[in-house]
């Protein structure tokens, strides 16, 4: 057998190498090119979400000064909380007393596109500091919608031509507005804000997360630890595997039927929507958990055991720290899709128009989706920005919740 | 008995037993040429029994590096090792017997007058008792047969007794012919190394019945 | 080395069954207290098997079946009244691939003395890990580093740190399942050393492959075949002069 040159040393082989070398690069070449395809949809999406909303962050405002020592306003007695200050002053008169000062400074014709709620603003900044009414203040104050599409929009006609004269005279502007991440839902865009669809988002998740991640975390150790393996388990584990691909509506309807029916008062509570979305979180957390818990080797187990550890011991000092990555990944993915999903939501009627933030749990609230699909219904073009300004706010949120369980998942990273 | 698992194992064993056996039968070749020699007064072949014992004594080195190697590299255990170990030993106490040989060719110079002893003739009948026990002896190892081994410890017992005769005539003998003494000097010192060469035999005896049986043989 | 002694663990007539198949057949045998006892015999012939028969780890597979009586110090380790938990503090185990926690090493040594609450306070638990590591023979080369993880030591470190770990629970008996095939010979030097000086302290048992090391290390050895036990006796008569010949051929290297 020495005389016959070894098989991998003859031309056939070495023109066989080379297929198989062009077969690495070709899929080399295919697995950049999805990358890269991935990459391209993503930034495309940043880049036009971001575009588009920009504007969304801004609002059109006048600078309005207003003498309060010839008015004789007052801070009301005995009051202490600010809806009822606001309410006093209005009744005092405030209204007319911040409209004759933009007549004053900008001209009736601008004095009219006063946004009909801007004197609450001026209200409230005196709330928060009553020394303002002895004195004089300049007042930067959201205009109406049609004036500040006109600007914007730069139409001709008078309305336009009004806004281009403030804004030469630098009375009027368009500048960034955090208000609307501090204000609620509004009828008018230039009054609009995100805050109570995010508070309502921040309590519906944190509902979703108390409910489904003990419930199934608790399931997959039991399924992997203590059940017997039998017809009855399997029957399970198919069951939870076919739970997580149920469409998302059919839980809305489950809310619905049940969760409603026990609790019909609460219909838009940020409860009853943690508890949906919870059912629908819970398989992927499940399934996850599995798979996390039976990669820890047997080795550690046994170790464990050999020691004397009863089962619980060795389920909660061993088994479970090593999974623990494991199932942080596969809660981070199950709240993913919770945050974004509108459909069961609108299904148990977190639809509502929401203009004060929710105060707890069972308090009336939306999400930041079903907001975002409400405005997008909205004809006015105002709205359309604030929309994709609410997109950004919703992917911010995503990226901070992600953040958050990625660093935890890599503190609690161990090697075995 | 079932091979080893590891061929080299058993071709290692088979050479050993073979310089074993190669040794043996160069000490009964000794042994008869020697008494041969004694005999018929034949100096040369006297000789010759004396240089071939150099080869007997390059035979034990071999077997000594042999059964050395073996224990290093290959770990024997159980009758294996016993038999290793006995393989070591024998080979050491057929040298001697070799050894023994020439020193009884060497003596058959030294006698003078040979015809005239009346005891000359026992002493080749007690050397064929111990070269048969010397070749049993060696077909026992060869055979890891204890019986046999037996046996050959019990023939020791009729060299012994030849040894008693053959000193009671030659002492009687020198008694009444005063002039032959060193002559029958050198015949006792023959009869008295043929007698060992008996006990020598009964020693490997008992190495091939421990090789074999994992014990020294009872009564003894 | 005869002794009077009683036997700290006996046995008879156990039989092991995974399913249909029997691992284990009718072997009776006593674990002497005052002896390192060897394990040997070709793969599959039960004596991975029957040692965690020892320690009752086979209730860890669903399809393992026991019978027979087994004894510790008397009392009957498979009845009701004997708790598992505390018949593996009693009879601990080293396994054949290191496995230390994913913890530190201090973790590693005071986990069993904590879950058993064997110690009061941390002195008390800071003495118990250092005694068992001293005993380990692993004290010197780890006690500037006893927060570092138990994972990043060598071989045979890890496996004294397992040594170390098992003795932290005071066990009277220490199982041991080829705790050499993992490591190189140096590391199975140290560790045959360490089995010889804990031999007395604790009733050894150790399965192992090579009949070299049950030849050094142990003091009885009982040979496994298919499932029976063949012979057991004296290591020095197992293999000088073994009684049986499957003993005999599996020693000799005429087995297979």
């Amino acid at each position: 057998m020495n005389d016959a040159p070894s098989p991998t040393r003859t031309a056939a082989f070495e023109a066989r190498l080379k297929k198989r070398y062009s077969a690495e690069r070709r899929f080399k070449a295919f697995g950049l090119g999805a990358i890269g395809l991935s990459i391209a949809v993503l930034v495309f999406l940043l880049v036009s979400m971001t575009v588009n909303g920009i504007g969304g962050f801004q609002r059109v405002t006048v600078e309005v000064p207003i003498d309060f020592t010839k008015v004789g306003l007052t801070m009301p007695a005995g009051v202490s909380d600010r809806p009822a200050i606001v309410r006093a002053l209005g009744d005092q008169g405030l209204p007319q007393v911040v409209e004759f000062g933009a007549e004053q400074a900008l001209g009736s014709a601008a004095a009219r596109e006063l946004n009909s709620d801007a004197w609450r603003q001026v209200a409230e900044a005196i709330a928060d500091d009553p020394v303002l009414l002895r004195g004089r203040g300049e007042f930067t104050l959201p205009t109406t919608n049609d004036l500040a599409a006109a600007y914007v929009e730069d139409r001709p006609g008078e309305l336009g031509d009004v806004a281009r004269r403030l804004a030469a005279e630098g009375k009027l502007e368009r500048s960034f507005d955090w208000g609307f991440l501090t204000r609620s839902d509004a009828t008018d865009p230039q009054q609009v804000g995100i805050w109570s669809a995010l508070k309502g988002s921040m309590l519906t998740m944190l509902v979703t997360l108390l409910l489904a991640f003990p419930i199934g975390v608790l399931a997959a150790l039991y399924l992997e630890e203590y059940a017997p393996k039998n017809r009855w388990t399997d029957v399970i584990e198919v069951s939870i595997n076919n739970l997580a691909a149920v469409p998302s509506i059919i839980f809305g309807l489950l809310g619905l039927g049940v969760f409603l029916t026990l609790f019909p008062y609460m219909r838009s509570a940020p409860l009853i929507g943690g508890m949906t979305l919870a059912l629908m979180t819970m398989p992927v957390i499940v399934i996850a958990g599995r798979n996390a818990i039976k990669a820890v080797p047997p080795s550690i187990r046994d170790g464990a055991m050999a020691l004397g550890a009863s089962p619980v011991q060795v389920v909660f000092h061993h088994v479970l720290p090593l999974a623990l990555p494991g199932i942080l990944t596969g809660t981070i993915i199950g709240m993913a899709r919770a945050l974004g999903e509108t459909a069961p939501l609108l299904m148990i009627g977190m639809r509502a128009f929401i203009a004060t933030p929710p105060d707890g749990f069972t308090d009336p609230a939306t999400v930041l989706p079903v907001q975002i699909f409400l405005w997008s219904d909205e004809i006015d073009r105002g709205f359309v920005e604030r929309t994709s300004a609410a997109i950004i706010v919703l992917l911010v949120f995503l990226l901070v919740m992600n953040g958050l369980a990625i660093y935890l998942r890599n503190r609690f990273e161990k090697t075995w | 008995m079932p091979e080893h698992t590891v061929k080299a194992f058993d071709e290692d064993i088979t050479r050993l037993r073979g310089l074993i056996a190669e040794m043996g039968g160069l000490a009964e070749v000794a042994i008869e040429e020697a008494m041969r020699a004694l005999v018929t007064g034949d100096e040369d072949l006297a000789e010759a029994v004396v240089a071939r014992d150099k080869r007997l004594d390059a035979l034990e080195a071999e077997v000594d590096t042999m059964a050395i190697r073996i224990i290093a590299l290959r770990a024997p255990m159980a009758d294996d090792l016993r038999e290793i170990i006995a393989a070591l030993k024998i080979g050491g106490v057929v040298e001697r017997i070799g050894d023994y040989a020439k020193n009884i060719a060497k003596r058959v110079g030294e006698i003078e007058d040979r015809k005239r002893f009346e005891p000359l003739t026992l002493i080749p009948a007690m050397a064929e008792v111990a070269a048969e026990m010397v070749h049993d002896v060696l077909t026992a190892f060869a055979a890891r047969d204890p019986v046999l081994a037996r046996e050959v410890i019990d023939k020791d017992e009729k060299v012994d007794a030849f040894y008693d005769s053959i000193f009671r005539n030659l002492v009687s003998y020198m008694v009444e012919n005063p002039a032959t003494i060193s002559s029958a000097a050198q015949l006792l010192f023959v009869a008295r190394n043929i007698e060992r060469i008996g006990d020598h035999a009964t020693n490997v005896a008992e190495m091939v019945h421990f090789a074999a049986l994992g014990t020294l043989p009872p009564d003894r | 080395m005869v002794t009077n002694a009683p036997p700290k663990m006996c046995t008879r007539d156990v039989s092991v069954w995974y399913g249909e198949k029997k691992a284990v057949d009718a072997v009776s045998i006593d674990i002497p207290a005052e002896f390192v006892t060897a394990f040997i015999g070709p793969s599959g012939c039960g004596k991975s098997t029957f040692l965690r028969v020892l320690n009752r780890m086979n209730d860890t597979i669903p399809s393992a079946r026991v019978e027979g009586c087994i004894e510790l110090d008397g009392d009957d380790i498979y009845a009701s009244r004997m708790d598992v938990v505390q018949l593996r503090a009693r009879v601990g185990m080293v396994f054949q691939k290191p496995n230390p926690f994913p913890k530190s090493i201090y973790e590693n040594v005071a986990y069993g003395p904590r879950i058993h609450g064997l110690a009061e306070g941390k002195v008390e638990l800071d003495a118990i890990v250092e005694q068992s590591l001293r005993r380990a023979g692993l004290w010197d080369e780890v006690k500037d580093r006893l927060a570092d993880s138990g994972t990043a030591l060598s071989g045979g470190q890890q496996q004294r740190l397992c040594i170390a770990r098992a003795i932290a629970v005071q066990p009277e008996v220490i199982l041991m399942d080829e705790p050499c095939s993992a490591l190189d010979p140096i590391a199975t030097a140290k560790i045959e050393e360490l089995i010889d000086e804990l031999r007395g302290r604790y009733a050894i048992v150790i399965v192992t492959h090579s009949m070299q090391q049950a030849a050094r290390v142990s003091q009885r050895t009982a040979f496994f075949h298919l499932g029976k036990m063949v012979e057991y006796g004296e290591t020095s008569q197992i293999f000088t002069n073994p009684r049986e010949v499957r003993t005999k051929d599996y020693i000799t290297g005429r087995y297979g």
